[in-house]
């Protein structure tokens, strides 16, 4: 049995900052929540739950970035771009609390830190991306694959520094965090290429097989003529 | 349109599981971008324990769920690597849908479902019990 951990594991941030970040988690779960149910209608929920599971899925690949470093896709982005930010970040946490206490993954004392790093950062950090890039590039397939594509690399990368601040805050060991810094970076962005290949493809056959079913499709305004909407419309009429 | 959502959510379910059941044991095992850097500066032994050095790995303290029966996605009881590991994702996708799916149905919006055309069924009997 190949010993399995990729999240931040119990001790490597104490149990202080641990508790502070819990109490943030948690208040962000309860907006996303709140915020989410106006999204979530008999369409997204079950849409949500295939996006949670897929997320399960996809984070048990890990691919080889460095010799001796690998990496998993986080999903925010994934998520926020195929059920919105709101519920997407509820799908990274589902995911995140399910590998916690069924498969010892990402110590419980440290629940707060992953979710506040990969389903709230990252995911508020992918959702920023998304809407700011759907405004310029098309919304068809091509479009929402490029978009998944960058905001993914982004994503990943500020998700990673977000424990960098966590470690500095709360680190068990003295280290240059500068070191720390610069590791996380260089090998996130490889692991956000990865991501966002990743999340390029299922979004981009996602969007051509159901473009209705595409959360970011449907809500993010556009600068261009709506033709992928109008489309779509068409195909469900 | 409900039965065309259903059919999309299994393709899609059928996908995850073939991804976490099969295609998982082909995953790097080479520890992830965190646990790499968590390890810098420490020597380990053939057991994984740290021989000396400094790292923020140091004081990682064993986990609550250590022995769950699927702790580091295997299946206590399964010598088999690969259907250990596969059965054990499998499983994975199942709860998560079951648990996610299941707490995301209880919280959706229901009824006024005006800016949805295509929701049929489901919409006139959430008009009836609102």
């Amino acid at each position: 049995m190949n010993g399995v951990a990729m999240h931040i594991a119990n001790g490597i941030v104490n149990a202080q900052v641990s508790a502070v970040f819990a109490a943030i988690a948690a208040a962000a779960l309860a907006i996303c929540v709140w915020r989410g149910r106006a999204d979530l209608d008999d369409r997204l929920a079950p849409m949500a739950g295939l996006v949670a599971a897929f997320i399960f899925a996809v984070q048990m690949l890990n691919f080889q970035v460095l010799p001796g470093v690998s990496g998993h896709l986080l999903g925010g982005t994934l998520a926020v771009v195929l059920v919105g930010p709101w519920v997407g970040a509820l799908c990274v946490s589902t995911v995140l609390i399910i590998q916690c206490l069924l498969f010892a993954d990402g110590g419980l004392t440290a629940l707060g830190l992953n979710i506040t790093n990969m389903a709230v950062i990252g995911t508020a950090a992918g959702y920023l991306l998304v809407a700011g890039l759907l405004r310029l590039l098309p919304k068809t397939p091509r479009g929402v694959a490029v978009t998944a594509f960058v905001a993914s690399i982004v994503s990943v990368v500020v998700a990673s520094q977000a424990f960098v601040i966590e470690y500095a805050l709360g680190g068990t060991t003295e280290l240059s965090l500068g070191t720390i810094a610069a590791s996380m970076a260089g090998a996130h962005v490889l692991i956000g290429i990865g991501e966002g290949l990743i999340a390029a493809v299922t979004v981009a056959t996602v969007a051509r097989v159901r473009p209705d079913l595409v959360y970011a499709l449907r809500r993010f305004r556009t600068t261009r003529p709506a033709v992928a909407t109008q489309k779509t419309v068409g195909a469900q009429a | 349109m409900r039965k065309r959502l259903g059919w999309f959510v299994a393709g899609g379910l059928l996908v995850a599981a073939l991804l976490a059941g099969v295609v998982s044991s082909f995953a790097s095992s080479s520890p992830d971008g965190l646990d790499a850097a968590a390890r810098e500066g420490c020597t380990f032994d053939a057991d994984d324990n740290i021989t000396g050095g400094t790292c923020m790995a140091q004081q990682e303290q064993d986990h609550q769920m250590k022995d769950s029966p699927l702790a580091d996605y295997g299946i206590k009881g399964i010598d088999n690597e690969y259907l250990s590991t596969g059965l054990s994702g499998i499983l994975g996708v199942a709860v998560t849908f079951a648990i996610g799916g299941g707490v995301f149905w209880l919280v959706r919006r229901r009824g006024n479902h005006d800016e949805h055309e295509n929701d049929g069924d489901r919409a006139a009997s959430g008009a009836t019990s609102a």
